[in-house]
């Protein structure tokens, strides 16, 4: 069985909001100095369930996993992470000309990436990249493929040719399955991610990475990044909500108490 | 634009018969855009039993209501909404299509957006017409930033966070033109197949619509904690929330988690227990009226967003808080 593992790499996303900058005029992420880049949490995810597929698969099961990314020259590290997790090889899409793509862009260029990888059976994507938040361009891929899509995955599980989902709901749980080849998207539910072995980081040095231009999946410059994008970038910025907080103080947490309870009350919260 | 798309198409969607406040929200939206770069409001709702569906979207600012009422509908499953919706979009041609950025509307919209080969902005919280184009402003990087985004293909689609905007008050005496659709869905098309679902039955008041949210975090230091959050909650009936570290840990049900991957609350007052503040939360909660935090670090981030803060130990404060307002109920 073919799994393809679709991931991003970003800038840490938990980094506090006071280090957190934007160069407005130019509409762009000022990278904080010094940290490196991570793969989007989701999406590390989504690698971990892959793992979790060919853990479970019997012995001598044929199980490749395959990390695919777009990403700016030179970044590496998310290929890097997701391989010494223990995918088997990865396809890296680097080429400047894949730059700057909206949603629909980036569905389309995996799309076009994994029908030229060919014969996947399982995609797998986060649910969102956590820079954009968009959650788009999984079940984009889906579409462009033409392909069952079950989302909010957090748990996935093969068997006879057929995927079946644990999704999560906001007050629940649903099973979901479909026939493979489908497409799952990942949530945080699915749960932790291993560690790295030493084993597999050193082998990951070792594991084949190509990278393929946009000729290797049959497009031409005009159909991929920022030369094919159908989304324009009006302004980005950081909303300024900071307020006077009024600290309540007391002797005792019930006078502290007390206080909040009578502004509940003349608030007619009570 | 060159095309001769106009107008707002609003998604309704239908729990129990009834919209759901979300549905009436994006009306209210759909009506102010529609008021600067002109065309009509069509709401459109799937579901079963929307007799009286009709008439409330027109209350709430239809000019036109197109309902697909059919068992198919009772439950939401995107692929059975797709060829209908598309279908509808299509006829209608709207410039501008509202969704909810809800659980249904997150797994809905970016098909429907491939499906149609236009894009989508997901979890919009504003949209203005600028030279006639919806500018859609929307969060990004976790909740850190904003960007506003425009697309160069019509209808532009877009999800809209729930409680970003307000309802209109309902005017019985507007009219609108309500249609009944058929379904073309090919059933035998549906490729993925529910084969169980389970929900825990909402008690007590929900969050979206309680008027006093109490959210907690680790600081609440275990699941104990929940326990006077709930207790608190009942008293001033409102909703017990939770940050998604305190899910993870499973000090209560997942369902508790607001904020970016989670659910977003907006009511009088949310007070945050033991919650630092992380942007990925407060995308769930800063558009509450008035944040009250309790925190043991005078310096955790969430007071630069709190009207009220209270340095202490929750484990203090909160019983405290339930004995106090149980006396003022007295
Ligand atoms: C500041 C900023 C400026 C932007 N400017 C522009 C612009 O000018 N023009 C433009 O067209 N777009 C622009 N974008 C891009 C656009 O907003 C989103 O990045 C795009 O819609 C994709 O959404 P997402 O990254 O949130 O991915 P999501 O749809 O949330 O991603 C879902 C999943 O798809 C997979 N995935 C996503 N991206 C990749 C990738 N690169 N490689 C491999 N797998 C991936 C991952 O598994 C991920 O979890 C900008 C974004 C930001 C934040
Ligand atoms: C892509 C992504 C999506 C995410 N989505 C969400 C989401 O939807 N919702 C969400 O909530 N998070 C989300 N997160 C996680 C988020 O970044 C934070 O990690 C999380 O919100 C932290 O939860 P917390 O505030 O409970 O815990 P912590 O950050 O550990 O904060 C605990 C707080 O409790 C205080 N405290 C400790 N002891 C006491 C005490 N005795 N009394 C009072 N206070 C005390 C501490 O000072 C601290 O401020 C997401 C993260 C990512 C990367």
């Amino acid at each position: 069985m073919k799994i393809v593992v679709c991931v991003k790499q970003i800038q840490n996303p938990e980094i506090p909001a006071a280090q957190f900058r934007i160069d407005e005029e130019a509409k762009v992420l000022i990278p904080v100095s010094g940290l490196s880049p991570v793969l989007s949490p989701f999406d590390e995810q989504a690698v971990e369930a892959a793992l979790r597929i060919r853990d479970r698969a019997e012995e001598g099961a044929d199980i490749e996993i395959t990390i695919v990314t777009i990403a700016p020259k030179g970044a590496r590290a998310a290929i890097k992470a997701a391989l010494a997790l223990g995918a088997d090889n990865a396809v890296l899409l680097n080429e400047p000309t894949f730059d700057g793509g909206g949603g629909y862009v980036t569905a389309r260029n995996l799309a076009e990436t994994i029908r030229a990888i060919g014969d996947v059976d399982l995609i797998l994507t986060g649910r969102q990249a956590a820079d954009g938040d968009a959650g788009v361009v999984g079940l984009g891929i889906a579409e462009i493929l033409d392909i069952p899509a079950i989302t909010f995955a957090r748990n996935v599980q093969t068997a006879d040719g057929v995927v079946t989902v644990q999704r999560v709901l906001q007050d629940g749980i649903e099973t979901v399955e479909a026939d493979l080849p489908a497409l799952v998207t990942i949530s945080n539910e699915l749960g932790k991610v291993r560690n790295a072995s030493m084993r597999e980081t050193m082998r990951a040095a070792k594991k084949p990475v190509k990278e393929w231009t946009p000729e290797d999946i049959g497009l031409d410059e005009t159909q991929v990044g920022s030369s094919a994008t159908r989304y324009e970038l009006e302004r980005l910025y950081i909303p300024v909500n900071e307020i006077e907080c009024e600290f309540i103080s007391g002797d005792t947490p019930a006078e502290i108490a007390a206080t909040l309870a009578q502004h509940m009350r003349e608030e007619n919260l009570i | 634009m060159t095309d001769n798309k106009s107008g707002v198409l609003v998604v309704v969607e239908v729990e129990d018969s009834q919209p759901i406040d979300l549905g009436l929200e994006m009306l209210a939206l759909a009506r102010r855009l529609t008021g600067i770069m002109g065309g009509t409001v069509t709401a459109v709702a799937f579901g079963t039993g929307l007799e009286t569906t009709g008439e409330t979207l027109t209350a709430y600012g239809a000019d036109q209501v197109l309902l697909n009422d059919n068992e198919i509908f009772t439950n939401f499953h995107a692929e059975a909404w797709l060829p209908d919706l598309s279908k509808i979009i299509t006829e209608v041609e709207p410039a501008l299509v509202l969704i909810g950025h809800s659980e249904s509307g997150t797994d809905l919209a970016p098909r429907l957006a491939f499906r149609l080969d236009v894009d989508v902005a997901t979890g919009c919280e504003s949209i203005d017409i600028v030279n006639g184009r919806p500018h859609m402003t929307r969060s990004c990087f976790g909740g850190l930033a904003r960007e506003v985004i425009t697309f160069t293909k019509t209808p532009a689609l877009a999800t809209i966070r729930s409680k970003s905007q307000q309802a209109l008050v309902p005017d019985m005496k507007r009219s609108a033109e309500i249609k009944h659709v058929s379904s073309i869905l090919d059933v035998n098309a549906i490729r993925t197949r529910v084969v169980n679902r389970d929900r825990e039955k909402a008690v007590g008041v929900q969050m979206e619509s309680a008027k006093v949210v109490i959210g907690g975090g680790l600081g609440l230091g275990g699941p104990e904690g929940f326990k006077t959050l709930n207790e608190i909650a009942e008293l001033v009936d409102g909703a017990v929330g939770a940050s998604r570290a305190a899910c993870d840990l499973d000090w209560c049900p997942r369902s508790y988690q607001i904020g970016l991957s989670g659910r977003t609350v907006a009511p009088e007052l949310y007070i945050a227990v033991g919650i630092s503040g992380a942007s990925h939360h407060m995308a769930g909660c800063g558009n509450s009226k008035t944040i009250v935090s309790v925190n043991s670090d005078p310096k955790a981030e969430i007071f630069k967003s709190s009207r009220f803060g209270i340095v202490g130990n929750s484990q203090e404060i909160m019983p405290a808080l339930a004995e106090e307002i149980r006396k003022l109920k007295a």
